[in-house]
């Protein structure tokens, strides 16, 4: 009774191998349906017949023997659903899922980072999950309420979130023993202090300025902090080049002006030199903490100085996410929502990935006691993300990674450089407005 | 009239005769032979060549998103766009074309000269010649993500070897090899001639070896000195083969992408992102596959009169000997 469909399929898999292209012709035509998918009745639990679910990630790094045990208790305690992973870069990710999607691929559940959700809903390759939210009675309480406002697009909501996860301030505690800092640095004179005294200590140029990531994310902190906002939504404007903004990148390039870093960082160096004990301090992701604790350096995290006005770091998470099927199936969704629920309330295991677990009920529970992100997770309320408007990653990678990298760099003003990117990202806004609609 | 009858039922018509004529069947069945052992080929070909060039050009007439459920026709304003001075694409198209051509026009003398010598050191008897041989090809078999990584920490400039021998010697230690320019082209070029001289020595030292050792000792005979063995024996003999390899050099340094992207991240800025490097951003990041297919073709025209001008000045040459 199944075989016609099989042979359908089968039929449409030598298809591809004749010609991709000509296959993607055919299912973009006609792929806009399939909204319904995630709008079916969900009950709570599922009792249908054995499902099996491709469960689509990019947990490569040290999070991923932790997803991999989340994912092991969660099949052990569900007969009837078995989860398959399929872990990839988060690089490929984001272009393998649409492109998967749209051909009729795709996975069953999967996890993105937050400010991925808008711009997958606007391309149609993810689904809204209010009703599993309802269903769950999850609710902003139970979450930071940026990080839950953010999953948002469209008076629709498209993400769970699983954790959030920002920038701290990694220091190596070695030196500053050295050094005689009592105290992780928490605002601007105090940081300039510390630095100051390692140098005297002998630690030539304690902080290192990376021109590429993570700087573009030491820039967003600090312009938040400084009372701006990097874009507006609502006009399709980038608002980045304001004076929020570009004090924000003339203090990350006078840290090697004045000599606390070297100048030309290339790529990850500044990282690959914190773990090698050449620098003292370094902003990085939290997901970096176990990377640091197998390599055996003594260092513990902070929450980043608050270098301007107000408390503020950049932060993002990740969130499960239900994709449009070509060909629903009831079953698969509710699996998939049972999966998700399940993962939810399970979160605290997530905290061993570095991660800090979104609801609150959880990170409340102790599970962060005694770990390094816990003075982190204190400061969730200061946490900010990129707003939610289609297309804002290539925009951003595109504009304001490339004027961050050349101010850093010394090869243009902070000014010049952000005004010129902003008015280019602004273009790219309005091209998007016009392609998503609004 | 007849033949053209018979077109789709070939082997069954033809069947019976064989038996008269052996010889004959032979030639018979030679009409759809060749097309049959063609035929597997063909199929990849028609698939992964032909449809892709003809579909290609189809979507750089759209604002080309696939994963949007329309593709509205533009006509030409995807290659209007890349010639408008001002606009964005324009501006980084063209910045992406003039890397290429920078890449290109220092990479290509670079491997068509070294491996030559390379391989006219490696066709002399000497000791030890097959490991001196292994060892030029050998960082050939390596992937670009490799040779890349590899690359990138070694000339890393704060903790990278490169500077740090280079201040043993008393050298200046602070260049700044992958975030700026021209330094970034240097390594760039010479991590990618370091990488694939090996591939180019190979073709050389094959077409070296297929030179008749007569023509040496005649030239010997007449009294040529080594250098005039080399411009006039072997320079000529390798002429078809120097064709072949600059081709091959030209188009492989043309479609630069994966140094750039791995080594530099098309840094200081976007000064090293390639052409392929911004086509392959533009459709495959940010799904702007009719834009992105509009620069394809863009390149593959100064492709094409880049090999025509390059065939035209190696036949020259032979005409005008004769």
């Amino acid at each position: 009774m199944n075989h016609p469909k099989r042979s359908v399929r089968s039929r449409l898999a030598t298809a591809t191998a004749i010609g991709a292209a000509a296959i993607m012709a055919l299912t973009s035509c006609g792929g806009s349906g399939g909204q319904e998918a995630a709008q079916q009745e969900f009950t709570g639990e599922y009792t249908g017949p054995p499902v099996e679910l491709s469960y689509w990630n990019g947990f490569t790094g040290g999070d991923g023997p932790f997803m991999k045990k989340m994912v092991k208790e969660f099949n052990a305690e569900h007969e009837n659903i078995t989860v398959k992973s399929n872990t990839m870069q988060w690089a490929d990710f984001y272009q393998r899922l649409p492109a998967a999607v749209t051909a009729g691929e795709g996975p069953d559940v999967g996890v993105m980072h937050l400010d991925q959700l808008a711009t997958n809903a606007a391309r149609n390759v993810i689904v809204p999950v209010d009703d599993l939210a309802e269903s769950l009675e999850l609710t902003a309480d139970d979450f930071s309420e940026e990080v839950w406002n953010a999953g948002v697009y469209k008076d629709a909501r498209y993400g769970i979130p699983l954790d959030v996860h920002s920038l701290a301030m990694y220091y190596n505690t070695e030196h500053f023993k050295k050094a005689g800092i009592k105290e992780a640095p928490t605002d601007a004179e105090s940081f300039e202090a510390a630095l100051k005294k390692l140098e005297a200590a002998g630690y030539e140029t304690p902080f290192w300025m990376p021109a590429k990531w993570p700087s573009h994310l030491m820039n967003l902190s600090l312009l938040w902090q400084n009372g701006g906002d990097p874009y507006n939504g609502d006009e399709a404007k980038a608002t980045f080049d304001s004076e929020a903004g570009v004090k924000a990148l003339e203090w990350q390039r006078s840290m090697v002006e004045k000599g606390y870093s070297p100048g030309d960082v290339a790529i990850d160096s500044q990282y690959v030199a914190f773990k090698n004990g050449k620098t003292s301090i370094t902003w990085d992701g939290i997901w970096q903490i176990n990377d640091l604790k197998a390599s055996g350096l003594p260092f513990e995290a902070a929450p980043v100085p608050t270098i301007g006005s107000e408390d503020a770091v950049w932060a993002n998470s990740h969130n499960f996410f239900l994709p449009r099927q070509a060909s629903p199936d009831a079953d698969k969704t509710n699996a998939a929502k049972v999966f998700i629920a399940w993962m939810s309330e399970n979160s605290d295991e997530w905290a061993g990935a570095g991660m800090i677990p979104a609801r609150e009920s959880v990170r409340t529970s102790g599970v962060l006691d005694g770990t390094f992100q816990q003075p982190i997770a204190e400061r969730i309320d200061t946490m900010r993300f990129l707003p939610a408007i289609p297309g804002i990653g290539a925009v951003q990678a595109e504009t304001l990674e490339v004027a961050v990298g050349n101010a850093v760099l010394g090869k243009e003003e902070p000014k010049n450089a952000l005004t010129e990117a902003a008015k280019k990202a602004s273009t790219l806004m309005e091209e998007n407005e016009a392609q998503f609609g609004n | 009239m007849k033949s053209t009858t018979e077109v789709g039922v070939l082997p069954k018509e033809r069947a019976p005769q064989p038996r008269v004529k052996a010889g004959r069947s032979v030639r018979e069945q030679g009409k759809a032979t060749p097309w049959l052992f063609l035929a597997p080929y063909l199929v990849l070909f028609i698939g992964f060549v032909l449809l892709p060039i003809v579909f290609g050009a189809w979507i750089s007439l759209h604002t080309w998103d696939y994963t949007m459920p329309v593709h509205p026709f533009v006509g030409l304003d995807n290659y209007i766009e890349l010639m408008q001075p001002g606009s964005i694409a324009f501006e980084n198209f063209w910045n992406s074309m003039k890397a290429t051509g920078i890449f290109t026009l220092f990479s290509v003398p670079l491997l068509l000269t070294i491996p030559l010598a390379v391989a006219l050191l490696m066709a002399k008897n000497f000791p030890g010649r097959n490991f001196f041989r292994a060892v030029y090809f050998a960082p050939y078999v390596l992937g670009v993500a490799v040779v890349a990584i590899l690359w990138r920490y070694l000339l890393d400039s704060n903790i990278g070897l490169v500077n740090y021998y280079l201040g043993l010697l008393g050298l200046p230690d602070d260049i700044a090899w992958t975030t700026s320019t021209p330094a970034a082209w240097v390594a760039l070029i010479g991590v990618t001639v370091w990488w694939t001289l090996g591939f180019n020595a190979v073709i050389y030292l094959a077409a070296l070896q297929d030179i008749p050792a007569e023509l040496y000792e005649a030239a010997r005979m007449d009294g040529a000195n080594g250098w005039n063995q080399f411009i006039h024996v072997t320079l000529p003999g390798l002429r078809p083969v120097l064709i072949f390899v600059t081709m091959i050099t030209l188009i492989a340094s043309a479609n630069m992408f994966g140094q750039s992207y791995l080594m530099t991240q098309g840094g200081p800025g976007r000064e090293t992102r390639t052409a392929i490097y911004q086509i392959a951003e533009t459709g495959l990041r940010n799904f702007q596959m009719g834009s992105a297919a509009a620069m394809s073709y863009v390149l593959t025209l100064f492709l094409m009169v880049l090999s025509i001008i390059l065939f035209w000045l190696f036949r020259e040459k032979k005409e005008s000997r004769k």
